[in-house]
């Protein structure tokens, strides 16, 4: 049976627990790779999985188009696609509509229909609604992925895109055609649930907006946390606990402006013992921190990796329960469940570390490098895709 | 006429003949003068109709003679008029007067709490071992603000400290830190006694958490312990100055109680002493009359103009509303915290009191584990739950009731019965006679200097320390190491026998889902 996702209840199924192999790589001058790297990577770790879900998120695959809201949509049957598509055109420009690329690959079956928009938010729109336009798409988002039925967004960022479904990562990589899109950040997931519905929007990356997860571990604070966004017009539906990590960032840093670091210090806090002993205005800082995002604070086992528009975040739990190695050639940062993922790509990295629990391993794009990349592959593969849009939307 | 009243003694003191050292102690020790030396046989004699099965003489009797049973008189029996209700009748038409009573509700209503299962961790999350990792209880009351500023900190600055690359720059209100979800509610001197309030003083300090002075004032010998004591203010104003509500770590406003909400409170004049009546403001032996509602407060408007008046006084310290769980609750408490409380202390119809008439004791309000769901849920729907803590109160009997309403969505404890028995406290429901021959609930001389305060204080803490490690045991299983992750995570908690409705508005889900 065709699944991309379960129908929204307020009161959602029992989660779905489970472990998994996950992996990160990011290259901070913005040189793009190709999105085989994190296929290969993810393959190396291939026991992490049980075919029940892979996916991968790459950043800076859109070069051509990096101005447009992209949404990744499974649908369940043009039932939903129509609805759908009747709601994006109802609240969005939309730029260009195609199917998302896909090859026929054995294991991969009961594929859904794959499709993406690019997505402009008309000004009136924006008006009327008194939102911002990153607001905007999170309630359409939202709107979605809880009314719509047989319809799931998988992203919905600019420049950036979620490829996941059900199967191995290294069979989704090639029925997606991961190897050939480029992008400065990847990441990769793997995933290993113990119970089976097997549907493709509960496969990892979760994204919102530019911001997406991928999650080995289990979140034991998920009542409070799903509880604590739902104050935040939040709706957790995807019987998953790995949606609250996603919103979580896109609450702080994106919604309260937090620097990255201090979010990773609210969600996998020190422990008071070590507060107490830190400088005053430290100390100040931290016992603040825990006061106020208590609530958001992620306990239990995990290791996530967060791909942003800017660069990656690797983090653990407060006690690392949950593995994750990092390493560093050059400009490139890799992070993976384990270290022979990262050996598989880089057979040589100029140092490898075990990051301690709570401790983020960020990596960043500088602004500078991302614009020279975009530049670049503008000149080499945009033209065909800039003469699309003037032709559908009338852009100039 | 032959009899004095129709009522038989509720219970029966037996004494062992043989196992009697005729030593008396049992005349002496007893508050309710149940015993009678009897001269001529040189042993005791028991009046029953004064006992209150309050143990004192079981525990003190050298022998071991004696044993308290119940008055089992057989009456033919009736499931709508039961021998309580007749007694109660016979008791009104003797008297012609209302039914009194002590501590909380006694009747067997549906104890939600005992219908609730916790969740533990297997296989896919691992449990953590509170002997070996770090259980974080610190637990902060008062207002949080909705976000955080935080910016890059000056290049160097050394305000922020060698290794932080941040500034914090919000001003958070005042809170109240403390090391275990659990405090001690409020409990007026007066209604106990001053080695009580000592007593509770003493563990506050040690355990890290607050005691709460009750509507009587603030005993000047209290005044060491200062920091971990919140003052009272309630509808009678005793005791209440300047310098006492600036004495108080935080200031609470009594709008009602658990046991008996929407009545005022009345300590008789026997009760008011040299001590009590300086420390209460009132004259030596007058009754102490604290009105049904606060005479300036007709309104929430009132309200907040009374929780500004004591911000303005106190220096803006931490102000917590203490409300009796009633229908309405969680309006009433979203009214609260919009009038500007940064705490709200709930409390549930178990809650215990000096002295309440039965009628109200009995058959007013609503369980404490209802009113959290529905407060804690309403303030999230209005987006307010960050901008005040909440406190559980009226009916938390172990650590057990705490985890779950923590689990529910409260933010601490307070426990008042349950710290008077770990005191010596027998639960016999006689409070309001001011005879306690424990020495906690009454003023007689002869009978409060039973109680050492420093005993007590070790009693608490004890007893807060064991809970305290249970809760860890908890959060261990559940597989979280900081109390903020049980805090409203209902996801944690099953309902077994309950129906729909109560799981519906508890936000549990049945066991099984």
């Amino acid at each position: 049976m065709r699944s991309v996702r379960p129908a929204y209840r307020e009161e959602s199924e029992p989660r779905i627990l489970g472990g998994c192999g996950l992996m990160g790589v990011c290259d901070q001058s913005g040189k793009r790779m190709s999105g085989e790297l994190a296929v290969r990577a993810m393959a190396s770790m291939h026991d992490r999985g049980n075919g029940l879900g892979g996916g991968f998120a790459g950043y800076g695959i859109y070069p051509e188009l990096p101005d447009f809201f992209c949404f990744h949509l499974l649908y369940n049957d043009e039932v939903a696609k129509d609805d759908t598509e009747f709601y994006l055109k109802k609240h969005f420009k939309v730029v260009i509509e195609e199917p998302i690329p896909t090859k026929p690959v054995r294991g991969i079956e009961n594929e859904p229909i794959l499709w993406r928009y690019f997505l402009d938010i008309p000004e009136e729109r924006l008006v009327e609604t008194q939102l911002s336009a990153e607001d905007y798409v999170v309630h359409t988002v939202m709107d979605i992925n809880t009314y719509l039925d047989g319809a799931f967004v998988a992203s919905s960022g600019k420049n950036m895109g979620a490829f996941k479904g059900v199967g191995f990562p290294e069979e989704i990589g090639e029925f997606f055609r991961i190897d050939e899109y480029k992008g400065w950040t990847w990441t990769g997931h793997g995933r290993f649930p113990t119970n089976t519905p097997g549907w493709w929007g509960g496969a990892h990356p979760f994204a919102l907006l530019d911001y997406s997860i991928v999650h080995n571990g289990e979140i034991s604070s998920y009542g409070i946390n799903r509880r604590y966004l739902e104050m935040f017009g939040y709706k957790c539906s995807l019987q998953t606990d790995t949606e609250v990590v996603t919103y979580l960032f896109d609450l702080m840093l994106r919604r309260h402006g937090l620097p990255v670091e201090i979010a990773c210090k609210a969600l996998a806090s020190p422990f008071w013992k070590d507060i107490d002993l830190m400088p005053k205005e430290q100390r100040r800082l931290y016992t603040a921190l825990r006061l106020v995002y208590g609530s958001a604070l992620l306990n239990g086992p995990f290791a996530i990796v967060l791909g942003m528009a800017d660069g990656m975040v690797a983090l653990n739990d407060r006690i690392k329960l949950r593995p994750l190695v990092a390493a560093r050639h050059g400009d490139v940062v890799y992070v993976a469940s384990e270290e022979s993922a990262i050996r598989e790509i880089c057979p040589h990295p100029e140092e490898s570390w075990m990051p301690q629990a709570g401790e983020p391993v960020i990596a960043r794009v500088s602004e500078k490098g991302r614009r020279k990349a975009l530049t670049q592959a503008k000149q080499s593969a945009g033209q065909r895709r800039i003469a699309q849009i003037h032709t559908t939307a009338g852009v100039t | 006429m032959a009899y004095t009243t129709f009522l038989p003694p509720e219970f029966r003191v037996v004494i062992d003949k043989e196992a009697c050292l005729q030593c008396g102690r049992c005349v002496q020790q007893c508050g309710w003068n149940v015993y009678t030396w009897d001269e001529t046989e040189q042993r005791p004699r028991p009046d029953h109709s004064k006992c209150s099965a309050c143990h004192r003489c079981v525990t003190f009797c050298p022998g071991g003679a004696i044993t308290v049973k119940r008055n089992d008189l057989t009456f033919k029996g009736s499931d709508s008029m039961s021998p309580e209700l007749v007694k109660a009748i016979w008791k009104q038409a003797e008297t012609g007067g209302v039914l009194l009573t002590g501590m909380g509700n006694d009747k067997p209503y549906l104890r939600i709490f005992d219908h609730l299962l916790l969740d533990a961790c297997q296989v896919t999350n691992p449990s953590i071992d509170p002997l070996r990792e770090p259980m974080e209880m610190r637990t902060f009351l008062g207002r949080k603000p909705d976000y955080l500023e935080v910016v890059p900190a000056a290049a160097g600055s050394r305000a922020a400290g060698p290794k932080s690359k941040y500034r914090l720059v919000t001003e958070l209100d005042r809170q109240l830190q403390l090391e275990t979800p659990i405090m001690f509610g409020g409990m007026s001197y007066g209604s106990v006694s001053l080695n009580v309030h000592r007593a509770l003083a003493m563990a506050a300090v040690e355990l890290g958490t607050f005691m709460n002075t009750g509507e009587g004032g603030l005993h000047a010998d209290l005044e060491p312990y200062q920091d971990h004591i919140i003052v009272q203010c309630a509808s009678g104003r005793f005791g209440v100055d300047t310098s006492y509500l600036q004495a108080g770590a935080a200031v609470e406003i009594k709008i009602g109680q658990g046991a008996k909400p929407g009545i005022g409170g009345h300590l008789p004049g026997e009760k008011i002493d040299y001590q009590v009546s300086i420390t209460r403001m009132i004259p030596q032996g007058t009754d102490a009359l604290s009105p049904a509602p606060h005479h300036d407060i007709y309104s929430i408007e009132d309200l907040r103009q009374l929780i500004y008046a004591l911000k303005e006084a106190t220096g803006y310290k931490p102000i917590s509303v203490k409300i009796a769980a009633v229908h309405n609750v969680a309006a009433i408490a979203s009214g609260v915290v919009r009038a500007g409380a940064d705490i709200i202390y709930l409390d549930g119809f178990r809650g215990g009191t000096g002295a309440s008439p039965t009628i109200i004791r009995d058959h007013v309000g609503l369980p404490i584990e209802i009113a959290v769901a529905t407060v804690d849920q309403r303030l999230r729907d209005e987006g307010i739950r960050n901008r005040a803590s909440i406190v559980a109160a009226g009916g938390i009997r172990s650590s057990a009731d705490v985890v779950k309403a923590i689990a529910l969505g409260a933010d601490a404890c307070a426990i008042g019965t349950a710290a008077l028995v770990a005191l010596g406290c027998h639960v016999c429901q006689k409070c309001h006679t001011g005879c306690c021959s424990w020495g906690i609930c009454t003023q007689r001389p002869e009978l409060t200097r039973r109680l050492d305060p420093e005993w007590g204080a070790a009693q608490l803490i004890n007893l807060v320390h064991a809970w305290t490690h249970e809760i860890a045991e908890v959060l261990g299983a559940l597989g979280v190491n900081a109390i903020e992750s049980l805090r409203g995570s209902r996801e944690r908690l099953r309902g077994l026998g309950l129906d729909q409705t109560v799981l519906d508005i508890l936000g549990v889900k049945a066991a099984g889902l």
